[in-house]
């Protein structure tokens, strides 16, 4: 058993791509090991910004030696189509036997494959490996390049080191033959390095300042960043994405700590953290003092913090890490550089506090700029900028989503606020796409519009609204809860999906280029986390000036089918969903109904009395469909002239067959019925109107308590009762009845649509 | 506070013309028309079509109309300079040869701390686009460095690699100054301000206030139809001069804020293809040449 050690050397490797190069790197080669039946032991991927490496521990010398078998043609076959099957199979005819298969000689080639040596292996592994290594952007370079099928690599590939045991590897692509030597730090050991094998390699690395280990890196900066915090008497703002993109960008990673010009400390701090974090991969810090007092302060003070998950994966370009409003910045800030520099890096630290003193005074310049001119002005901007070439300018836009946004609050009362607030705050809550600050940094937007409402003496109320109306931007992000920034997000939302929908442009697969997606969550969250009870034809109405109830449905459809993916988790089926979807025998437009339904019914069909119902339930519609038996609703259908299933849909007849209905139990029985069926009779007389009542009151889990009260009579009923009696009038009374129970069930939830 | 063994803004330029000339480059003078970066130079734009090796270094004025500050910021401007370098074929120490070329100019790579930094560069004007790095010193980008993969939508066979540095902003380091008007231009007593702060003050009013937009979307409009004239008689680099031409009216134009943002993807378009025009013309002009010399690049 062996050691094997690979590295592929290259000019830097963005800090983005490296973990997906780690997992590509170890899946590639492990795919090529399997080919060839061959197993490792452990298997080590690490990266620096200027190679890729893989040590695999235990591999055998060589693959096992395997015996094939190869079935040629029959005793007496001609003579070509032996010797062809010799030279297929690679044998001698005297190497043939002849073997009985069935009755019929036949020639038979035993192939004894000997075992392959491990390193001849790998040495058409690695070449492989490179080729299909699926970068995400990749480039040609240098004189191969005059052919567009020269190698591709991330950056020039410059060297490969692939050592088994003790022994080189030998191999080469595009150019580059493997050998033993690699370099050290770019600066710190310009000059070549010799491994010997996968034992001394990065411990002959870190000798000549390379620690190739990736996690060893994060972990120096963790700490290092902490500790010099912590001796300046400041605290880091934790952010790992940081922690992780610069161990990307170095290989010898030296954290840093300088200090800005503390008037810069004017400018919002999301401004500075972001500048300092997108721009130039610094850390920035708090006076507070380090670590456990620091969290339990933010644990409490919070209240309304711009909570954004970090996601360590996403690199300095992702969300920032969790902040609050009430984040306080020292005029300090944590650079990582790449060396050890022999001034104690006092020049590295000035060179860095300068350019970080550049982009401060240019967002300083855009704070103070932009605070000159009212939002009120800057909306007018607005009329400038197009949204979308079909739907006209961002004013326009601006002017729909304030109309809506008053029209919730005034008019429909969802939610409950000052309609004039949430007017002023829509008709304010795109100003700062004009402002030069969100120009500069997009992902400002909302949260600087709020710092200039408050800046020009504008309403909390409102400044909190424009701050928060792109509110929740994701799953994890928390949902407004103040009616006027509820309002605004909402109306904001709703004219997204409206304004798509009504010209066509829905998300198709992965493609959602206008995060129509992200509204309807945004818009089910908000939904969810207020109660609010909108219906959207009064909203399309609304919106549009005029009913459109196909829109209004088209995007309730949209929005069942989002609400059925987020509650997936929660163990709501989409089919119970389905299954709540109409309401009065038309699409449910009140999303939180469905909702309130669909979560009924899982409880429900979770119970024992649940099961049982729908059991029962599906053996009373299979025996009607196979019956051909419409029930009551199915006769008055065929009295129309229409399509009959959407005369039974028609909820202008739904009068007419509940009176029938009436009607027809009401008359006595021609005959005695059996007890069984006189106990149904009875439970649906006692369940009908208190079903019926609770579904009028929305209170579906009465609704379902009701039906349960159902279960022992009808699981009674079919175990006592023959259906299909002799006596065609019994038959048919009891046919009825089994129509009538199914429709009693329908009247809660439509069961046909649940699956199994 | 100035560094008194610091070069000068001239003798930084001179360094790196020795330095570059050493590595086997031509040297080569700015083109002499207004235009937006050193890129647009034929001897990179042209020359990194087809197989001729070709190595040039040159300053070229860049002109940003909209970066024009009237002189009042420190690190702005109109008017700046570019050192560009062009490599065909990237030569396989080209990252060695540029930081050998920083420690000629006076940056000390165990002193202060240059990283390379993904950056990718894409110029859809000229249908270009390549991977690379801007190389920081010390948190600052002094130099765009890239592999060029496309040219006027062309595949480039070889690659050329093309490294320019940001002339001001380097000085600026070398010489520890917070403004640019401050630099030290000669290392006898001529500060950048005596030499441009003048010419920014009214550049920055002509291109933002006073430019006749008229006469701006007149000469945006002769370009083009000059460039499809030149293009119909098979001379593409003076196709292409009107493509660059047009392309600096259309950054003029934009300065004196007259393109609407619908109009300006369209105005750009016109460009592109302007420029993309006069590539494939050129490339169609000398091919038979490039393949008779170059079969492995006809293959």
């Amino acid at each position: 058993m062996t050691d094997f050690l690979l590295e592929l050397r290259c000019e830097e490797i963005p800090a983005r791509m490296q973990a997906g190069a780690r997992a590509d790197l170890e899946k590639l080669f492990r795919g090529e090991l399997e080919a060839a039946g061959v197993t490792p032991g452990e298997v080590t991927v690490w990266s620096t910004p200027r190679r890729l490496a893989l040590i695999a521990r235990d591999l055998p010398e060589a693959t096992e030696a395997v015996s094939e078998e190869a079935k040629g043609p029959p005793e007496g076959a001609p003579d070509d189509a032996i010797e062809g099957f010799c030279r297929k199979a690679g044998v001698s005819r005297d190497q043939l036997e002849l073997r009985d298969v069935k009755g019929r000689m036949t020639w038979f080639a035993v192939i004894e494959k000997p075992g392959r040596a491990v390193k001849d292996l790998l040495a058409e592994a690695i070449p492989a490996i490179v080729r299909a290594f699926p970068w995400p952007k990749s480039m040609r370079w240098g004189a191969d390049s005059i052919s567009t099928e020269s190698l591709r690599w991330v950056r020039p590939l410059s060297g490969i080191v692939a050592i088994l045991g003790d022994d080189l590897v030998p191999c080469e692509v595009g150019g580059i033959a493997s050998g033993y030597v690699t370099k050290g730090h770019r600066f710190h050991h310009s000059g070549e390095v010799t491994i010997g094998s996968a034992a001394d390699y990065a411990e002959k690395l870190r000798a000549c300042h390379v620690i190739v280990d990736h996690e060893e890196r994060q972990d120096m900066i963790r700490k290092g960043a902490a500790k010099v915090a912590a001796e300046a008497g400041l605290s880091l703002v934790a952010d790992e994405g940081l922690v992780i993109e610069n161990a990307g960008l170095t290989e010898w990673p030296v954290p840093l700590l300088g200090r800005f010009d503390e008037a810069f400390l004017d400018v919002p701090p999301e401004v500075i953290q972001l500048t300092a974090r997108v721009n130039q991969k610094y850390f920035v810090l708090t006076d507070s003092p380090p670590l456990g007092e620091v969290a339990a302060q933010s644990a409490d003070g919070g209240g309304s913090g711009r909570a954004a998950p970090s996601d360590p994966a996403a690199g300095a370009s992702g969300p920032p890490p969790p902040e609050g409003e009430n984040l306080r910045l020292a005029n300090a800030f944590v650079c990582t550089a790449n060396i050890s520099a022999e001034d104690g890096g006092a020049a590295i630290v000035d060179g860095n506090r300068k350019v970080l003193a550049a982009r401060l005074s240019d967002a300083r310049f855009f704070w103070e700029q932009d605070r000159k001119v009212p939002l009120r002005k800057q909306a007018q901007k607005l009329d400038r900028i197009t949204f979308h070439e079909k739907l006209g300018t961002v004013g326009e836009k601006v002017d729909r989503v304030a109309k809506l946004a008053d029209w919730l609050v005034f008019d429909a009362k969802e939610p409950n606020g000052d309609h004039k607030l949430a007017r002023e705050a829509a008709e304010l809550c795109k100003a700062d796409l004009v402002t030069e600050m969100v120009g500069e940094f997009p992902e400002l937007q909302g949260l600087m519009g709020g710092y200039y409402a408050r800046a020009e003496g504008i309403s909390e109320e409102v400044a909190d609204a424009i701050r928060d109306h792109y509110k929740p931007a994701g799953a994890d992000d928390e949902v407004p809860i103040a009616p006027t920034t509820v309002a605004v997000s909402l109306a904001d939302k709703l004219d997204n999906l409206l304004s798509f929908f009504k010209i066509d442009i829905l998300p198709t697969g992965s493609k959602d280029p206008f995060a129509l997606r992200r509204a309807a969550l945004g818009y089910l969250r908000l939904v969810q986390a207020n109660g609010l009870k909108l219906s959207l034809d009064t909203v399309v109405h609304a919106w549009d000036g005029r009913p459109n109830v196909a829109l209004a449905e088209k995007v309730s459809a949209f929005l069942l089918d989002r609400l059925a993916v987020q509650l997936r988790d929660e163990g709501v089926r989409h089919d119970y969903i389905a299954a709540s979807r109409d309401w009065q025998g038309r699409m449910d437009l009140r999303v939180d109904r469905v909702e309130a339904r669909a979560r009924a019914l899982t409880d429900f069909l979770g119970s024992d009395d649940g099961a049982n119902l729908l059991a029962g339930y599906k053996r009373a519609a299979n025996i009607l469909k196979k019956e051909d038996w419409r029930g009551i609703e199915g006769e008055i259908s065929r009295t129309g002239e229409e399509d009959p299933l959407a005369m039974v849909d028609d909820p202008d007849l739904r009068a007419v067959v509940e009176a029938k209905m009436a009607e027809r139990h009401g008359k006595e029985l021609s005959y005695t019925p059996e007890p069984a069926e006189k106990a149904l009779i009875e439970a649906l007389d006692s369940a009908e109107p208190k079903a019926g009542s609770a579904i009028e009151a929305e209170d579906f889990a009465a609704a379902m308590t009701a039906l349960a009260s159902l279960r022992a009579p009808i699981d009674r009923f079919f175990d006592e009762v023959t259906v299909n009696a002799e006596d065609k009038t019994k038959r048919s009374a009891r046919l009825d009845l089994l129509a009538r129970f199914r429709a009693a069930v329908h009247n809660v939830a439509d069961f046909s649509r649940i699956e199994g | 506070m100035s560094r008194s063994d610091a070069l000068s803004f001239q003798d930084m330029i001179l360094a790196l013309h020795a330095f570059w000339s050493e590595q086997g480059c031509l040297i080569l003078q700015p083109y002499d028309m207004r235009m937006g970066a050193g890129t647009f130079h034929t001897a990179t734009t042209l020359r990194a079509l087809g197989p001729e090796p070709w190595n040039a270094a040159f300053v070229q004025p860049s002109r940003r109309p909209t970066d024009g500050r009237y002189g009042e910021n420190p690190n702005r401007l109109q008017h700046y300079y570019q050192y560009q370098v062009i490599l065909k074929p990237s030569p396989p120490d080209l990252q060695e040869l540029y930081l050998r070329s920083l420690e000629v100019i006076g940056i000390d790579p165990l002193k202060h701390d240059i990283r390379f930094v993904e950056d990718d560069w894409e110029s859809p004007t000229l249908g270009a686009w390549g991977l690379g790095w801007e190389v920081w010193c010390d948190g600052m980008e002094v130099t765009q460095f890239t592999y060029f993969q496309q040219m006027g939508g062309f595949d480039c066979r070889p690659v050329a690699g093309e490294l320019t540095y940001g002339l001001e902003r380097l000085a600026m380091y070398i010489q520890g100054v917070d403004n640019v008007y401050d630099l030290d231009f000669d290392g006898r007593g001529y500060t950048y301000g005596q030499v441009f702060l003048e010419n920014e003050k009214q550049m920055s009013k002509w291109n933002f206030e006073v430019a006749n937009t008229d006469a701006l979307f007149d000469l945006f409009n002769k370009a083009e139809a000059e460039c499809r004239n030149a293009l119909a008689h098979d001379v593409p680099i003076a196709a292409y001069e009107q493509a660059v031409e047009a392309s600096h009216v259309f950054n003029l134009l934009q300065a004196r804020g007259v393109i609407s943002v619908q109009e300006r993807a369209s105005y750009m378009g016109r460009v592109r293809d302007l420029a993309r025009g006069s590539c494939e013309a050129y490339m169609a002009k000398e091919k038979d040449r490039w393949a008779a010399e170059y079969p492995e690049w006809a293959a």
